[in-house]
């Protein structure tokens, strides 16, 4: 073979084989990062394993918040409107979470029952819904749900 | 009336666009000089309007005219003077606005510049900057009008989004959208270049120090973004992956391509199609990010509300830039000369290394973003990818971008032999074996990550440093320096000194959520903290609870930190303020999180973050770096014949 097709032939095997790898590895990694979100009808609905990640979001339910005397470990409920999950977190909740108000857990289910949260996401504009939670309420039938431009400020 | 003629003005700023569109190019298919000098007129009148539209917004907001909805729904009379001006940019409208303003002052940059250029392909870059004016102005007056009034107008307006109310708020977002819009211009004139048939190395010359200052102008938005994320968001995150994060990242990670292959195809004409196609796709990324960021389809911190119709505009605006220039490169590349060859170890190939990497880390990027979008879309359930994902990732395909960078900064064009590049090499390497043993020895837990990272950030500087070392001591053609070059140094010594930060900031911080009541002490890292009470505070639109600490090592006083809570009187919004002591070796970082009980106990987050500041220390160098290129006498001398001529 010529040497200067040869050269380009390696050339474009290097480059074909080193974006092969880091597209499988990039697959992969996706494969293992992904987290679905859960709504509380969901967990009611199905037989979740206990310990599988996920991400499970919808209203605090009003009243639903206790703080143990000491330490910073909380519990709440999360509700759909049609079906409601016990929550566990250990931290400090952000600053628009509150009771009534849209939030994303992430972490996992217990044997209890009892889902434990890694994370608590509120958002930071007051009247901005998590499109994930607006549709699931809306899906269960929550008035709260509304419309799915739910939330544009101009109250 | 301030908001009628803003809006008139607008109106005005779309024909003016809509004629520079169209009258300037078909002066230059007809040669017709006097319809090409029209695109250097439109590009002033269509600045002065914009700015004329912007500066009736801010003056609505400096008189509290509550009565445009905009302003009422973002600004209220306690609101300081100074946040009466970056509220403009507070929400979606008037971002947008900001926006348009900067890509008039970009293209009028462009006018002013490039009278050196022949006058058919300078007329023909200023019409495609008419389109994505165009665009851009259908977008405001049709979906996000800033000048919409509300009848009957409120007594008092809502209020400025707090976390907006920051200093590093009034400089983030201008110095973001700058670097954003920036890339509008190698954009242009890669169109242009397609329309007109020609991409010479010349064409390169021209384009390189816009993309060098837009670039340099997104490393300075993404840098201060993150640092504002850092204090503000109060809990010591520099970094989320946030869909919005990565709507800005890719654009730069294309845009850092572009600069290396723009090299390349200046020196020796190769990689010409693969320039124009990056110069397509920086600009196309940026106007996905903003559709990822204006349409609300991410559930993401910085979400804005939603609209549908926003999301639909731009997403149609989307197709047809990327389309119309995709189609275009289609038809008119192939029959582009190409470049000259090069050997396997030259400095093209090991450019090509870097371009190539930093394709896939955007590739990569995009997929984790989008990947959410396509799953829903499908109906296969709501998903999101979780950072480690992308930390991983971003990890292993910094390697063989680190690795390659001396070596490509050593290596010569056209060949070069493998020999001579690794004995240049030798000291780097030294320096990166015994930067990586110390790492290794000073760690607690010395993980993979950390060890190589400092130590490949040890090769980087070393490399930066050794190289206007070799060349100052070199004779004759060798010897010199040039200011394109003491860029490069500086921009890659800065990507050292951020590999160190990104390497170390994470593996080896504290933190520690704990309850703390008056006089209770917390010992974390070797700092004892202790807390004294919190007092109550005045602010002009807020009331806070203010803690205070004493920060002491063993006995010795190092600070007092005093994070606040605030509560805005306006929508009763809760925002935390936290506390940071900064330093080059670690930040010492608190923040309130809730009162707890009767006995003035509060929940508090303590952390150390060492070496974190060393992130944005190295992106001020990169910046440095692409100004510094920009400003290089070889672009500043063409433009100095062109005011002569």
């Amino acid at each position: 073979m010529h040497p200067v097709r040869k050269r380009r032939l390696i050339g474009v095997i290097v480059i074909v084989v080193g974006v092969g790898i880091a597209a499988a590895i990039t697959m992969w990694s996706l494969s293992q990062n992904m987290l679905y979100f859960i709504t509380p009808s969901d967990v009611q609905a199905q037989e979740l394993p206990p310990g599988r990640a996920f991400r499970l979001g919808g209203l605090v339910e009003d009243g639903s918040v206790s703080r143990a005397d000491d330490g910073l470990q909380v519990t709440f409920t999360i509700t759909d409107g049609a079906a409601m999950v016990p929550v566990r977190f250990d931290g400090i909740l952000p600053d628009l979470f509150r009771e009534g108000q849209g939030v994303i857990t992430r972490g996992a289910l217990g044997a209890d029952g009892v889902f434990t949260a890694t994370e608590v996401l509120a958002k930071h504009d007051e009247n901005y819904m998590p499109p994930e939670v607006a549709e699931a309420l809306r899906e269960a039938g929550h008035p709260m749900g509304g419309t799915a431009d739910e939330g544009d400020g101009s109250d | 009336m301030i908001a009628e003629i803003g809006q008139v003005a607008l109106l005005s700023a779309l024909l003016v666009s809509l004629f520079m569109g169209i009258v300037p190019l078909l002066g230059a298919r007809g040669r017709h000089a006097g319809m090409m000098m029209t695109a250097g007129t439109g590009a002033w009148v269509h600045f002065i309007l914009v700015l004329l539209a912007y500066v009736l917004l801010t003056s609505a907001f400096l008189l509290q005219d509550f009565s445009v909805e905009y302003v009422a729904r973002n600004s209220n009379s306690q609101l300081p003077v100074h946040y009466r001006f970056t509220a403009v940019w507070g929400a979606h409208e008037g971002s947008l606005l900001l926006w348009q303003l900067i890509l008039a002052g970009w293209t009028l940059a462009v006018a002013g510049f490039s009278r050196s250029l022949p006058a058919e392909f300078r007329a023909t870059v200023l019409a495609v900057l008419g389109w994505v004016s165009v665009g851009f102005l259908l977008f405001i007056l049709y979906t996000s009008n800033p000048f919409g009034r509300i009848l009957p107008p409120p007594v008092d307006g809502r209020d400025l989004n707090p976390l907006l109310q920051d200093p590093g708020m009034i400089i983030h977002p201008p110095m973001l959208y700058m670097g954003y819009v920036g890339f509008a211009v190698p954009f242009a004139f890669a169109v242009a270049a397609l329309l007109r048939g020609e991409v010479t190395r010349q064409w390169v010359r021209w384009t390189r120090p816009w993309t060098h200052v837009a670039w340099a102008f997104l490393t300075l938005g993404l840098a201060l973004g993150s640092w504002w994320a850092y204090y503000e968001l109060g809990w010591g995150g520099w970094w989320f992956w946030d869909p919005v994060e990565n709507a800005a990242f890719m654009p730069w990670l294309v845009g850092t391509a572009l600069i290396h292959s723009q090299a390349v195809t200046e020196k020796t004409g190769a990689f010409r199609n693969w320039t124009l196609l990056l110069a397509i796709a920086a600009f196309s990324l940026s106007l996905l990010g903003t559709f990822l960021v204006r349409s609300g389809v991410l559930t993401s911190v910085h979400a804005f509300a939603s609209d549908p119709t926003r999301g639909l505009f731009i997403l149609a605006y989307l197709v047809v830039v990327v389309g119309g220039s995709l189609t275009l490169f289609s038809f008119r590349a192939p029959k582009m000369m190409m470049g000259s060859g090069f050997a396997g170890v030259s400095r093209e190939s090991l450019l090509l290394v870097n371009n190539l990497v930093l394709a896939v880390i955007c590739a990569m990027v995009l997929l984790g973003t989008l990947y959410p979008l396509l799953v829903d879309a499908m109906g296969a359930g709501k998903i999101s990818v979780g950072p480690p994902y992308f930390a991983l990732l971003f990890a292993l395909l910094l390697v063989p971008l680190v690795m390659a960078l001396p070596l490509g900064v050593f290596a010569r064009f056209k060949r070069d032999r493998l020999g001579r590049l690794l004995t240049q090499m030798r000291w780097p390497l030294a320096a990166a074996l015994i930067a990586g043993a110390l790492t290794a020895w000073w760690l607690p837990e010395p993980g993979l990550a950390p060890v190589a990272g400092v130590a490949g950030a040890a090769w980087l500087m070393a490399a930066s440093l050794a190289w206007p070392l070799k060349r100052l001591r070199g004779r004759g053609q060798q010897a010199g320096f040039t200011l394109q070059e003491t860029a490069m140094t500086l921009a890659h010594f800065g990507l050292g000194i951020f590999l160190v930060g990104i390497s170390l900031a994470n593996v080896t911080s504290a933190e520690k959520h704990v309850r703390m009541a008056p006089g209770d002490r917390f010992e974390l890292g070797g700092y004892t903290f202790e807390f004294a009470g919190t007092r109550s505070l005045q602010g002009p639109n807020y009331s806070a609870d203010e803690g205070e600490f004493a920060v002491s090592r063993d006995g010795e006083h190092v600070t007092r930190l005093r994070p606040q809570k605030r509560r805005y009187l306006r929508e009763s919004q809760v925002m935390t303020e936290a506390a940071i002591d900064p330093g080059l070796g670690r930040d010492l970082y608190v923040s309130l999180g809730e009162p707890l009980g009767d006995d003035g106990a509060w929940a508090v987050s303590l952390y150390i973050k060492p070496f974190v500041r060393w992130v944005w220390l190295g992106s001020l160098f990169m910046f440095a770096g692409g100004l510094l290129a920009a400003s290089d006498r070889r672009y500043r001398k063409s433009t100095v014949n062109g005011a002569a001529a």
